[in-house]
């Protein structure tokens, strides 16, 4: 029995390994699945960036919109999926003593302009409707594909505003105010017509969580930078150009996110820290009640970052070699029968003699139309019907 | 190994010589750098692309598109545009100090388009352009609507082929306030077919473009003959951008230039898919001395030609040549001044002009134009054309056209108009410019009060009046001979020329701002406060006093507490209350 003991022995070790793998595999995917519980399930990502201040003295609201927009760029999302709305211009501002350069770092360390910036609606076009107008998709038909958030409802859309705020509402260019109540109902319109799967909402203006308070659709996160009553501040000035440059809060959301890679993990809770109040001097707050999955298992990535679909293969494609024969069928001019020219570019004697196009002729109508009435009236009370043969 | 080598070879042969000539259906890139000094020391920096395609764009089912950007091809072909002209600028040409630009733009945004006659509605394809071109350009060009858009009679007439000129297919728009920056750069550098990696598109940073006095980018489309028999089209787009650097913000006060100056990049090589590529330097004496340029390394080749009806001598650095790089692997071209500061001899440009706005106070003003013809024996006529918009109201009666002291009647005149919130003033003259006289044209408008919805966000600023056009053929000094377009250079036919007597200029003046009576916005919130306070104050009080009844009252008996002080004030031998 000592050769069978061995070979029971052998058989048993063998049969546990084999379980043991069994088990370890099934766990696994009980893993996976469990994973792809918490993970989003998007597939696309949009950014909506809106600064709403105007004048020079505001330029850190720029800077902050285009710092945000740069750490976006960086993460992986393409200009085509990015609204940027900048209310003024400060990179060619007369002012600004660095022309094409808008600085978030004192002694002009970072230029978050760059060479490579596409602004969807500038100046005079950021206004409050505008601004619904893209979110909720309700856009005139011409406005070009660069201007409108193509969003469908596998979409996580990060929007960011900046600029100056009150308890409720946000100014806009100084002639106008988005209240916290239509922004929250913009937001109903757009789940209700399923343009986004989870949106992430981040404003930095004074008195800043008073616009996420009146929030009531599913899947929204909020940050803002101070509570209601607090204003926020800024981070320093740069004496060169004049101004401050950037605000606190989102100084350290930058310093933050220069940090992130595309492939990171870090989750919501440490951007709910990036600013405590010995850095901020207000008190940031967040809103996560409307969030359908836990801050903990919520990457950066998913909403700053994109998703990156890559398929490997390693078999060679062959475009098509007869471009010549491709060529041949393309339909041949028309030659015309005598030679084209160019226009004169000043014919003197023809403008001179240039009769003006009549215009078409249009009864007269209104004041024209009642004063000849009255006159023709008045002449025939006082002299008389018989005398219009006289006339006619 | 040979077997391999010899197909590579034929390819490569074949790809040459595919880049050099443009068969049919085929095109062709070609790019430029003029750079010519102007008098203090500034100098200016002009590059064209321009791409040629042997196609018939808005006839055939075009959809292979190679070096001509698609973008920009389907907007053609689906809009029926017959020419497309789009300027940005930034800053304004000094027409009096730099001299005659080779191409001028207003400053803001400019846009002005000639339609084939198989467009209907060509108001409705117009704001459709404009609204396409505001997202490919990111520029706000969405703006353009009826109120700033004019039908000009005379000017602008087309710069391509043209079967006839109806010029209800005209149609011209300018935006002063449009701010250019790199946003607007970048989507323009993406249109070129190597993008900015190759070629001479590598020396355009936005951070040296913008920090100049003039920077203007602009996109022209139009159809030109494809060959000397002009009896097929070709389509040809020009991307040119001017920048003019100053000496003492860009040039630290010295009158040396070099690439790596002016743009910090140094040419390293041409666009591959160009089949020409070079690089000119106006080295024209002046004063018919010697050279005013010292210019280093040596040039490929000098080229002399009549450019603007005056001699001119270039020297050309052919980026395509094989022996441009074998000394060193980068070109940067420097040249110097040779002789010393002398400003007394800055020669004076044939037509300038100048426009300004005069009067006090906010009601209203006069708008004056002064054009130069400094030409010592010749008088030749100008077109003006200016557009006013319809909130300075013009008066008519009030125009004056004053030459040498005399007045000058224009030979034909065009006046449109305005109409409130719908149409700008539209005013057209041909005036005959004598010699060696300045013109003076001016009128008198009064300003309107808008509605308060329609002041835009920052009033006080003002409000800007567009650039007006002079276009003029002014008389060259030596006859321009008749040029083959693809032989020459880039930057002397961008004007069809007609005869060699005289070459056709347009300038542009400045733009104006105007103060409007500005209201007070804080108002209706001081009125609603003061008003509510008022009507709550008297209506609430004379209200109160109407309806409130009265009824006399009992006074009360006291209670306790009167009851408890009796017994203090008993035992005190006080009188009790």
């Amino acid at each position: 029995m000592a050769a069978a003991e061995p070979s029971t022995g052998w058989v048993r070790a063998a049969a546990a390994l084999l379980l043991g793998c069994c088990g370890t595999a099934l766990s696994s995917s009980v893993q996976d699945q469990a994973e792809q519980f918490f993970r989003s399930g998007h597939t696309n990502n949009w950014a909506v960036l809106v600064c709403t201040s105007r004048f020079w003295f505001n330029y850190r609201h720029v800077a902050n919109t285009l710092s945000v927009y740069r750490s976006v760029k960086r993460l992986g999302i393409p200009d085509s999926h990015i609204v940027l709305m900048l209310a003024d211009d400060m990179a060619c501002n007369p002012r600004n003593p660095k022309p094409a350069t808008v600085f978030s770092h004192k002694n002009m360390e970072l230029n978050v302009y760059g060479d490579d910036v596409e602004v969807d609606y500038r100046s005079y076009e950021v206004t409050v409707e505008n601004f619904l107008r893209v979110l909720t998709g309700r856009i005139p038909p011409s406005t070009p594909r660069s201007k409108r958030l193509l969003s469908d409802d596998r979409s996580n859309i990060l929007i960011y505003m900046t600029g100056h705020g009150g308890n409720g509402f946000l100014k806009f260019q100084d002639s106008e105010e988005i209240t916290n109540v239509e922004l929250a109902d913009a937001f109903e319109q757009m789940w209700q017509k399923r343009r986004y799967n989870e949106l992430l909402f981040i404003i930095d203006t004074c008195q800043g969580a008073s616009m996420y308070e009146r929030f009531y659709s599913p899947n929204i996160m909020a940050l803002a930078s101070s509570q209601v009553g607090e204003d926020s501040l800024s981070h320093q000035p740069d004496l060169g150009i004049g101004v401050h440059l950037m605000d606190r809060y989102t100084f350290y959301v930058l310093e933050f996110l220069e940090e992130i890679h595309p492939a990171s993990q870090t989750n919501m809770n440490d951007l709910f820290q990036v600013c405590p109040k010995s850095l901020c001097v207000s008190t940031p707050g967040h809103r996560t009640d409307l969030f359908r999955r836990d801050p903990q298992n919520v990457l950066i990535t998913d909403f700053f970052g994109s998703v990156r679909k890559v398929e490997i293969t390693r078999e060679t494609i062959s475009l098509d070699r007869n471009i010549a024969g491709y060529e041949s069928k393309l339909p041949k001019d028309e030659l015309a029968r005598e030679p084209r020219k160019y226009a004169e570019q000043l014919p003197v004697a023809r403008i001179i003699h240039q009769k003006p196009k009549q215009k078409d002729w249009h009864p007269p109508g209104g004041f024209i139309l009642g004063l000849w009435a009255l006159i023709i009236m008045v002449f025939f009370k006082t002299y008389g019907i018989k005398h219009m043969k006289h006339i006619f | 190994m040979l077997a391999l080598a010899v197909p590579l070879l034929l390819l490569a042969a074949a790809g040459r010589g595919r880049a050099a000539a443009a068969g049919p259906g085929r095109d062709a890139l070609r790019e430029e750098l003029l750079l010519s000094p102007l008098p203090a020391g500034d100098v200016a920096a002009t590059f064209q692309f321009r791409t040629r395609w042997d196609a018939d764009l808005p006839r055939g089912a075009v959809s292979h598109y190679r070096l001509f950007p698609k973008a920009l091809g389907r907007l053609v072909a689906a809009l029926g545009v017959r020419e497309l002209h789009l300027a940005l600028t930034q800053g304004f040409w000094r027409t009096q100090a730099w001299g005659q630009p080779p191409l001028q733009a207003p400053a803001g945004a400019e846009l002005w388009v000639w339609f084939q006659p198989s467009v209907t509605d060509v108001d409705k394809a117009w704001k459709e352009l404009s609204n396409i071109l505001s997202g490919i350009f990111c520029a706000s060009l969405n703006f353009i609507d009826a109120t700033n858009t004019v039908t000009p009679t005379a000017s602008f007439k087309p710069l391509g082929l043209a079967n006839g000129t109806d010029h209800h297919l005209l149609r011209y728009a300018v935006l002063p306030r449009e701010v250019v920056c790199t946003e607007n750069l970048t989507p323009w550098k993406k249109l070129l077919p190597c993008g900015s990696k190759a070629g001479l598109a590598v020396l355009l940073k936005a951070e040296r473009l913008f920090h100049s006095s003039y920077h203007s980018q602009a996109v022209h489309i139009r159809p030109i003959c494809r060959d000397a028999s002009c009896l097929a089209v070709s389509w040809e787009l020009r991307q040119t951008l001017t920048v003019v650097f100053d000496t003492f913000s860009s040039g630290q006060g010295k009158k040396d230039w070099s690439l790596f100056k002016m743009f910090s990049r140094t040419l390293t090589d041409a666009c591959p898919l160009a089949s020409q590529s070079k690089v000119y330097v106006d080295i024209s004496p002046k004063n018919k001395e010697k050279e005013l340029l010292e210019v280093t390394p040596l040039p490929t080749s000098v080229y002399e030609a009549i450019v603007q009806g005056d001699k001119r001598s270039y020297a050309v650095y052919d980026l395509l040549s094989p022996s441009l790089f074998n000394t060193s692997r980068s070109l940067n071209v420097q040249f110097k001044w040779k002789r010393p500061e002398d400003s007394s001899e800055m020669p004076i440009p044939v037509l300038h002009a100048q426009r300004y706005v005069s009067g006090y106070g906010l009601q209203t003003g006069e708008i004056s134009t002064l054009i130069y013809n400094t030409h010592p024996y010749r008088a030749f006529p100008v077109i003006l054309l200016e557009t006013v918009p319809w909130y300075l109201r013009l008066y008519v009666h009030t125009l004056t056209i004053i030459t040498k002291g005399k007045e000058n009647k224009p030979s034909y005149i065009h006046y449109q108009p305005a109409q409130d919130r719908r149409q700008p003033h539209l005013l057209e003259m041909l005036i005959q410019l004598p010699a060696n006289s300045v013109t003076k044209i001016s009128i008198q408008f009064e300003r309107a009060l808008l509605k308060w919805t329609e002041y835009p966000p920052d009033p006080n600023h003002g409000f800007y009046v567009g650039s007006s056009v002079l276009s003029a053929l002014v008389p060259s000094i030596i006859a321009m001979k008749d040029m083959d377009v693809e032989e020459s250079p880039l930057f002397t036919s961008l004007f069809p020329s007609s005869d060699g007597s005289s070459y056709f200029v347009r300038l542009y003046t400045e733009p104006l701002l105007v103060n409007l009576p500005t209201p007070d916005f804080s108002m209706p919130y001081n009125v609603i406060c003061l008003t509510c306070t008022v009507v709550a104050v008297c209506y609430g009080s004379f209200y109160n006093l109407l309806t409130r009844t009265f009824h006399v009252e009992e006074p009360s008996r006291g209670g306790l507490a009167k009851w408890l002080a009796n017994i203090i004030r008993k035992f005190r031998g006080v009188p009790p209350l």
